[in-house]
């Protein structure tokens, strides 16, 4: 019996190592969607929900006892086994993420040397979700959402993938650790300072990645209802939701490690400012960082209103892919000549 | 040219969108204009068309004389009424019934009442439970009218100022 758990034990702690980071990530996406709610109702002048416990907090153990014990409905026209996996491969990309985003020096889940590589991989996996659930729905409007999204999907991951090489040419590794520990030294050294544009087309690709408001042409409840999880209820339906949670906060993390310094603290290399903020632990500025990034998500959802499809393609293809191409080149130029303090 | 080249770099820099999270951002620290609704309640004119009530004089004798003009100009056709001289002599009504939900409380019946009889209460908290509720009788609606008489008066005179 003892052997046996000896024997377990590297798994044992994996799977603990797992629950420490799922859990806490779970209840963050669990409350942000009355983050979400709340901040969007201050922005229109209300209050947001209140009712369920002090400021609407238990609002979504509410919601999903309440999506819980709602019925689960599989159309009958509808594809059964597909409609059935399509939240799941949904949700999953967007949890397995997490293994290799470093919270802190050291800790992460698995440091694997093309940590961006595997984002990269598991952000992209997300759009199968959306298109296996558009098609097997076998109605016209999830099909429409989920082309849809698959098309946009498909036009911005190329500008994200092109603003993050710009990231790779200049820490010169894929792994995220080392990424960020080539920003220390400071707030000046954070790579958003001479990638300014590569962030803010990485940001733009990232909220059309999630779908989010400008870009949630394949939501869009003003035309196609709810886009491509409209026949779905109850917790299949809950699933997408979070699976669209869990990727913004994921595209957030990611922002934070790439361009903003990840868990390093903003004060670093400021004489007095350093030494008073350096109790803060490391996960705390990367937690500070990562929730300003939602916020900002969130924000824009209150702020602007949905792209038309062409505006859409035109902006994926037309401008941010040029303006990555020319920066990239830049930097190229940039780390050739071994431009301070970035690239010595 | 020159405007070209405002254009390019206002979109450039993303100056509209930032103003646009600027307003928004504005906003979010503005006065919530919220109203909790069962605590509390906007204010209601007192020209507002509730619920509809018969009416008496203070002595207790019902206001209607049977003139059946509120069920003429109704245009929802939503009142019923039947009448016979009462053993005093003066025409009453027998059968007095409003369709609640024919009626589109236009308040044509209250303007066409010659004696105040039949008027709309600025009270909007009623429901019906069960089918066949939604037909207001004679007593009930004189019931609502004696319920609401003090709020049926005051609406009244505040009222009279404008007629
Ligand atoms: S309020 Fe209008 S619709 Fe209703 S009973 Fe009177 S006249 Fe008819
Ligand atoms: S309620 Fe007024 S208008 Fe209608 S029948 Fe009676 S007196 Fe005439």
């Amino acid at each position: 019996m003892i052997e046996l758990l000896v024997q377990a034990e590297p798994l044992f702690i994996d799977v603990l190592k797992i629950l420490a980071i799922l859990i806490p990530l779970l209840v963050c996406v669990a409350f942000l969607p009355l983050a979400e709610r709340k901040i969007l109702a201050y922005i229109q002048g209300r209050i947001g929900p209140n009712r369920v416990g002090p400021f609407g907090f238990f609002q979504p153990l509410a919601d999903a006892l309440k999506l819980l014990v709602k019925e689960l409905i599989l159309p009958a026209a509808s594809n059964k086994v597909l409609f059935s996996i399509a939240p799941i491969v949904t949700l999953a990309p967007a949890l397995a993420a997490w293994a290799v985003i470093p919270f802190d020096e050291g800790i992460v889940l698995a440091d694997v040397n093309a940590g961006l590589l595997y984002l990269f991989a598991m952000t992209s996996l997300g759009v199968y979700g959306m298109l296996i659930a558009g098609w097997s729905s076998n109605s016209k409007y999830a099909f429409f959402g989920a082309m849809r999204g698959a098309a946009q999907t498909v036009s911005y991951e190329i500008a994200m993938g092109f603003a993050l090489v710009g990231v790779v040419m200049s820490a010169d590794s894929l792994n995220l650790t080392t990424m960020v520990m080539k920003q220390s030294g400071g707030i000046w050294h954070w790579y958003v300072v001479p990638m300014l544009p590569l962030f803010v087309v990485y940001f733009i690709s990232a909220v059309a990645e999630t779908n989010r408001t400008p870009f949630d042409i394949a939501e869009c409840e003003a035309e196609i209802v709810a886009g491509y999880h409209v026949e779905y209820s109850g917790i299949a339906f809950a699933l997408f939701f979070l699976a669209e949670y869990a990727n913004i906060m994921l595209v957030s993390a990611i922002a934070v490690l790439l361009f903003w310094g990840g868990w390093l603290s903003p004060f670093q290399g400021i004489p007095l400012l350093e030494q008073t903020f350096s109790w803060v632990p490391g996960f705390c500025w990367f937690f500070a960082k990562t929730a300003f990034f939602v916020f900002v998500f969130i924000w824009m959802r209150g702020t602007f209103p949905r792209y038309r499809y062409d505006q859409l393609m035109r902006l994926g293809w037309k401008v941010l892919i040029p303006v990555t191409i020319v920066w990239i080149v830049l930097i190229g130029f940039a780390i050739e000549l071994h431009l301070p303090p970035w690239y010595v | 040219m020159i405007q070209k080249v405002k254009m390019w770099a206002k979109s450039f820099t993303l100056f509209e969108l930032f103003k646009g999270l600027g307003i928004t951002w504005r906003n979010m620290w503005r006065k919530k204009i919220t109203v909790q609704y069962p605590e509390e309640e906007t204010p209601v004119s007192f020209r507002f068309r509730g619920v509809l009530a018969l009416r008496r004089y203070p002595n207790g004798e019902e206001r209607c004389i049977a003139c059946k003009l509120c069920e003429a100009v109704c245009p929802a056709l939503a009142i019923t009424i039947e009448s016979e001289p009462r053993a005093d002599g003066t025409r009453r009504t027998t059968r007095y019934d409003i369709d609640a939900f024919k009626c589109i409380n236009c308040g044509f019946c209250e303007e066409a009442c010659p004696v105040d009889s039949i008027v709309t209460v600025p009270e909007s908290h009623y429901h019906m439970e069960e089918r066949g509720e939604n037909i207001m009788t004679k007593e009930k609606l004189l019931a609502i009218g004696d319920m609401f008489e003090e709020k049926i008066a005051k609406a009244k005179k505040l009222d009279s100022e404008y007629r």
